[in-house]
């Protein structure tokens, strides 16, 4: 199935594919109506899923160093895309993005401007290049490119601190979807998720992780898209909500008059118990902060998670599968095509369902309705008795006001299918989805890391005369390693403690960015240099963070500490990056230019054709 | 000049134009998010709608224009990659 010409059936395959998904959906929503129960449908959905891409892991097995590493340098532009939009959208996207602007309204859309303009940097300053170079992963670019072992180190070492922070919480938010969808203790969630992710990755690398997140993707998508598009037309929002949420966006900001943004206590949220985790709206959906503050912390977490972006390694290695340099630079364009699918329909998901909530002309409307109405609601009840809704009435008038309604982010996504009264198979779809995200961003992750330790760190330092058989060997040991120690953490739920997705990004723009951006498009740059810039840049910005962040509270530092022009825990790499380029620079000023060698495999990487810098096999 | 500078000024430049329509998008209009949002766009405060969608659509036309336009300097150059590479 695999050989010949798979490529070019792939239009084929992944057609019948998602005819076969939409069949099974149906097939659903039919076992619903005779009457399977919601718990039953919800577990046929991830089983199902699951399954599938087992069977493509299995079935795109390898013992080709290529194909185990870059997926034979075959991938099909639009198809990459696919795969790493489904690699990038993590299950935190998935059930928390529309929460996050839901509650966050137009500051939190920072994140959206950051997570996708990104792509534009490595479009045009990284991913060509990196392709034409022929690197099996992101430090062997700068091990060869600076040349030598410490280099290299330094970059795998980047790296790993920078996915492993990621993996965890994709390994976590698996166990959590799976321990759902299942019915089981959320332990033994992230254990399910963990062998559903080794099985897509352990016996084919990257060919095997392409391919299923191709079927993720498509997963994922069609879970994300469905409910917004039916919620829509359910609650009065039209048919395509993108374009016509107009009138609602605006009917929000008069909501928001009517009922006021008051901003609760600490002490009264306390006093009443609020669950931890929970949130309330006291921000506006769709008005701009005013100020100069205000608007530099919009700039500087847009900054920050576009910079990331371009920096972390799990997306860079996805354009090392192309064809060619052309197509690594088309298939950064579909990526971010398939990736705004998704993201542009996260706001217009979070409008719906707030509109939903807070209309009291909507029949869904809870707000400004009597709190005794609202807790005999089937849906409040169920999401209540799980501590992920919460009423807590300060004022005691037995009325529910916009700030007595506390809910968990991902509650948006993952109940207001229930809400707008749609049947329960969508929320089956709506898990199913949320799984396929987490799955597919933490095998992406877990494989970075893994062959960066395996080619990197084992083939390129310990043993160079290793043979395939070894390196393969040794690659699959440590996927499977990496796994379980992520597993190992996500299971002590320390989430709260590890702190934020974001912090990944941070970490790469602190000590890959530069390295990479100005081993293309600067010759001067030195191996003392990239060193020295790798080295300073994650420090300051390791010890920027263990200032800044109040839960670590560091006593040398004088416990907690007053964010420098607001740069917080979420920014740090607006600390980092910039020490990482001036030491970087000045450093390769003082040290000798590189050989003319190097200047011209840095030459031969800035055009598209001709040999690879690094051969086929090495 | 040799073909293979004057290929890479030309790499280069391309690469300027980019990222000032990525700094224009990403960063530029939302130092105006209040003056913005005074205006409308389908129904939409300007500033609330380039954030949830506008700025997102953008980057992907900038994305495929961008690969069309360093497409045709390659050929310019003969850089180009044979289709069966």
């Amino acid at each position: 199935m695999f050989k010949g010409d798979f490529i070019k059936n792939l239009p084929k395959i992944y057609g019948t594919y998602t005819g076969g998904f939409i069949v099974f959906i149906i097939l659903m929503a039919i076992a619903e109506q005779a009457g399977v129960s919601a718990k039953n449908i919800g577990v046929m959905f991830v089983a199902f899923t699951v399954l599938i891409y087992a069977l493509i892991g299995y079935l795109s097995r390898t013992i080709q160093v290529d194909a185990y590493y870059v997926a034979g340098r075959q991938v099909p532009t639009v198809f990459n895309g696919m795969a790493t939009a489904a690699d990038w959208m993590s299950g935190a996207s998935f059930v928390a993005l529309a929460g996050g602007v839901y509650f966050g309204g137009y500051t939190y859309m920072a994140f959206l401007v950051g997570w996708t303009g990104g792509y534009v940097l490595v479009a045009t300053l990284m991913a060509p290049y990196l392709r034409k170079f022929g690197c099996y992963t992101v430090p062997d670019f700068i091990g060869t490119r600076y040349g030598g072992n410490l280099v290299r180190a330094c970059a795998v070492f980047v790296l790993f601190i920078a996915s492993f922070t990621y993996v965890t919480a994709q390994i976590n938010a698996t166990g959590t979807i799976a321990s759902r969808a299942l019915g089981i203790p959320f332990e033994a969630g992230v254990w399910v998720g963990l062998i559903s992710i080794l099985i897509c990755s352990m016996l084919g690398g990257m060919r095997a992780v392409t391919w299923t997140q191709v079927a993720q993707y498509i997963v994922l998508i069609i879970a994300y898209l469905i409910p917004v598009f039916w919620i829509s037309s359910n609650v009065g929002g039209g048919i395509f909500p993108h374009l016509m949420l107009g009138d609602e966006v605006a009917r929000l900001g008069e909501l928001e008059q009517q009922f006021g943004l008051v901003k609760n206590s600490a002490a009264d949220m306390k006093a009443a118990g609020v669950p931890g985790g929970l949130k309330y709206i006291s921000g506006t959906h769709s008005g701009v902060p005013e100020g100069g503050m205000a608007v530099w912390k919009y700039l500087s977490l847009a900054i920050c998670m576009m910079v990331g972006t371009a920096s972390l390694p799990h997306i860079l290695m996805r354009y090392f599968t192309t064809p060619s340099v052309r197509a690594a630079r088309k298939s950064v364009a579909w990526s971010l095509f398939f990736i705004f699918l998704l993201y542009s329909s996260a706001p217009m998901l979070a409008t719906l369902s707030k509109l939903a909530l807070m209309d009291p002309n909507l029949p869904t409307g809870i707000i400004g309705k009597s709190i005794s109405e609202v807790q005999s609601i089937e849906w409040v009840q169920r999401w209540s008795e799980v501590k992920q809704v919460f009423i807590a009435d300060f004022n005691g008038d037995g009325i529910l006001q916009l700030n007595e309604w506390f809910m968990r982010g991902d509650v948006v996504v993952l109940a207001t299918p229930e809400v707008a009264g749609l049947p329960f198979v969508i929320s089956g779809l709506v898990f199913a989805g949320g799984m396929a995200a987490a799955m597919s961003t933490a095998d992406g992750l877990v494989l970075a890391i893994s062959n960066a330790l395996s080619h990197d760190i084992y083939y390129k330092i310990i043993d160079p005369k290793a043979d395939t058989a070894k390196r393969l060997l040794v690659a699959r040991v440590l996927l499977v390693i990496i796994g379980a120690a992520g597993a190992y953490i996500a299971s002590f739920r320390l989430t709260s403690i590890l702190g934020s997705v974001a912090w990944a990004f941070d970490f790469a723009m602190s000590g890959l960015f530069f390295p990479l951006v100005l081993g293309v498009w600067w010759k001067r740059a030195t191996r003392a240099g990239a060193i020295a810039g790798i080295i300073a840049g994650i420090a300051s910005g390791t010890l920027y963070l263990l200032w800044v962040f109040p839960k670590f509270s560091v006593p040398i530092f004088g416990g907690v500490n007053t964010p420098f022009l607001g740069i917080d825990h979420l920014r740090f790499g607006l600390i980092g990056a910039p020490i990482c380029l001036v030491v970087m620079v000045v450093v390769s000023l003082m040290t000798k230019e590189p050989s003319p060698s190097v200047q011209k495999m840095v030459d031969d990487t800035r055009i598209p054709t001709g040999k690879a810098i690094l051969g086929k096999q090495h | 000049m040799s073909n293979k500078d004057a290929y890479w000024n030309k790499t280069k430049n391309h690469m300027i134009v980019t990222l000032v329509l990525w700094a224009f998008f990403s960063l530029v209009i939302f130092m105006f998010g209040s003056e913005l949002n005074t205006m409308s766009f389908l129904g939409y405060p300007l500033a609330y709608y380039m954030t949830a969608q506008g700025s997102l659509l953008a980057f992907v036309i900038i994305l495929f224009w961008t690969a069309n336009k360093q497409e045709k300097i390659d050929e310019e150059h003969g850089f180009s990659e044979r289709e069966d590479d």
